[in-house]
């Protein structure tokens, strides 16, 4: 049930925080979160199903696009952590996000499947077709990922925009990880999860 | 088609906002409270209004549907808007045409479900449906206050609706929940007693009409009081009503509850007789329409009520005694909000729901916020509209639960 990244997402968030989980589905990672932490949770959501779902399960659950950006809605650091689980990769301005969600809150979180995964470089690189795996299920022409990523080419969007990373773990689709995963994390890391603030100035 | 038929076809009555649902269902089917009988709280505790006047004692008709518990503390109260009444759900009866305005959400096993909750509907002081008005007899006068009756506020409603949760026997509303000016009167109920609410729920509302608002309100108003059969007000004197501009206002505020959308797909450009007469009598169905409404609303709706009622939306803004901080005048409530807007809906567009959310988070409340794709505008708050009914459902059921959780303990 719980998703890669959950349990390490789950390690960095100290009890009774207050955590806004963007793009956050049906609330399923702040219930987790709740339950595990104790946190005060709020939720941002596009989709009505997932809302309805969301509302039902007693969360904070604000329906609004991401797209439209995020800044608007919240006042500067009144949370202490923003969490985007698995919804960069589908973010029309990933840059955009990443620089609002630090003036929300002092840490964010930031999950997403490793473009540079072994099988996704095999399947492009020696099949030469867009590659789908367990994390990447979807056919190129419909799919709701429109950037993804390496975990490279995440960091170095970091060093451009500021951001300092103070964590980063990698899994694989059953959340394992590994020697193999520590020791070649761009190859093997099947999803990538960031724990990153703003660079002092 | 003829104008009676239009209002019953049900895709052509849901404009009957802030007044009458259009489901069709008799009042005893299944879902429906059934016949339902108004009654009267008579409250002698003095109100003392914004205005600076005093009530000494005043009259509240209401409705219920549901039983209240032993511990008393599932029951929901219902804010009507501008036009609405007391009559929620159900029917008075069995050959009622239409039931109450909100019957496709109260009821056995509907979102806001009597089989759980005690629902308390209430026409506000000031209305024309039973509760002390311009209509009631002036003490002083021994004749009906007329023009005479005084000016509320939202925050007024309110303290009169405390008083009759008081004589229920309720310390504590398990949710308020209204649409439009019902949705105000939700945010002052958490606002002025935090303590009484327990779940907020503020439906196609605003913080503050706009000044795009007032202005509506004012078009409206000066039709009332410019025609000629207004004598200042005391119209009932003269044995007349202000029939033209009472019809006037409600056919303007009907085009500000639908949307460009929901009235191209009602009516387009539809001639009720087929082809151009080239002459100023009804000629395109939305005239026809909307002189039915306006018609119609004549007979059931009083001129200083509505005038009273318009002012009322005027005059709201909880922010104004926080220095126009949202965030600030709701820092007392402790409720849990949902607050739902409709995308169409352009008297209270969801911009306007949006800064309530945003005050909402500011100042770290419990809050959802639910953003309906709606084609029919601001009337959208009256329909049964399947994702609007499964949030409220679901926010809802989250009540009852913590209700059996808490009696549990």
């Amino acid at each position: 049930m719980n998703r890669p990244d959950w349990d390490i997402v789950t390690g960095w968030i100290r009890k009774g925080a207050r955590v806004l989980d963007l793009g956050c589905g049906d609330g399923a990672l702040l219930r987790h979160l709740i339950a595990e932490r104790d946190v005060y949770g709020v939720g941002m959501e596009v989709d009505d199903d997932q809302v309805a779902r969301a509302v039902a399960a007693d969360l904070n659950i604000v329906q609004a696009d991401l797209d439209d950006g995020v800044r608007d809605w919240f006042c500067p650091q009144s949370f202490d952590y923003v969490v985007v689980s698995q919804t960069i990769q589908a973010i029309r301005h990933p840059e955009r996000l990443i620089a609002e969600m630090l003036e929300i809150a002092s840490e964010g979180i930031v999950t997403f499947p490793n473009m540079g995964y072994w099988q996704n470089r095999w399947q492009l690189g020696v099949q030469g077709m867009m590659p789908t795996t367990a994390a990447l299920p979807n056919p190129w022409y419909n799919t709701p990922n429109i950037h993804l990523c390496t975990l490279r080419d995440f960091e170095s969007l970091c060093e451009e925009l500021g951001v300092e990373i103070l964590d980063r773990a990698v899994v694989d689709q059953e959340r394992r990880s590994s020697a193999l995963l520590r020791a070649l994390p761009h190859w093997f890391g099947e999803h990538a999860i960031y724990r990153i603030r703003k660079r002092a100035v | 088609m003829s104008e009676s038929q239009q209002m019953n076809n049900p895709t052509s009555s849901p404009a009957s906002s802030l007044g009458a649902s259009s489901s069709a269902s008799p009042g005893t089917s299944p879902g429906s409270v059934g016949l339902v009988k108004p009654q009267i709280a008579q409250i002698d505790k003095p109100l003392l209004l914004d205005c600076g006047r005093r009530l000494e004692r005043y009259e509240l008709v209401y409705e219920t549907y549901g039983e209240l518990n032993e511990r008393a503390d599932n029951a929901v109260l219902i804010c009507h808007a501008l036009s609405g009444d007391h009559h929620a759900a159900g029917r008075h009866h069995p050959e009622d045409r239409k039931p109450g305005w909100w019957d496709n959400a109260i009821g056995p096993g509907k979102p806001i479900d009597t089989d759980r909750f005690f629902v308390v509907s209430v026409n506000n002081l000031g209305g024309c449906k039973g509760s002390t008005g311009p209509l009631s007899e002036n003490p002083e006068t021994g004749r009906p206050y007329g023009p005479d009756f005084p000016i509320l506020t939202v925050h007024d409603w309110v303290d009169s609706q405390h008083e009759l949760m008081l004589q229920l026997g309720i310390s504590r509303w398990a949710a308020v929940t209204g649409g439009s000016l019902g949705g105000m009167q939700v945010m002052q109920w958490a606002i002025s007693y935090p303590e009484a609410i327990a779940h907020a729920v503020v439906i196609a509302a605003a913080p503050k009409l706009s000044a795009q608002n007032i202005a509506f309100n004012e078009v409206a108003r000066q039709a009332i009081i410019t025609d000629p059969d207004f004598h200042d007000g005391r119209y009932a004197e003269h044995g007349v009503i202000p029939r033209r501009g009472l019809m006037l206002a409600r056919m303007l505020g009907h085009i500000t509850y639908l949307s460009d959308d929901a009235m191209r797909a009602k009516f387009d450009r539809e001639l009720r007789s087929g082809k151009l007469q080239y002459g100023f009598d009804v000629e395109f169905q939305v005239e026809s329409y909307l002189r039915y409404q306006g018609r119609s609303f004549v007979d059931r709706f009083d001129a200083n009520t509505y005038l009273l009622m318009t002012k009322a939306l005027d005059y709201f803004d909880p922010a104004a005694e926080a220095n126009d901080d949202l965030a600030a005048a709701l820092a007392p409530a402790t409720a849990r909000f949902l607050v739902i807007s409709f995308t169409s809906d352009w008297r209270f567009p969801p911009a306007r729901s949006r800064e309530i959310v945003r005050a909402l988070l500011a100042g770290g409340k419990s809050v959802s916020y639910a953003e309906v794709k709606a084609h029919q505008g601001h009337d959208a708050f009256l329909m049964p509209i399947p994702y609007y009914h499964q949030v409220l459902r679901g926010y809802f059921d989250n009540i009852a639960r913590r209700l059996t959780e808490e009696a549990g303990v």
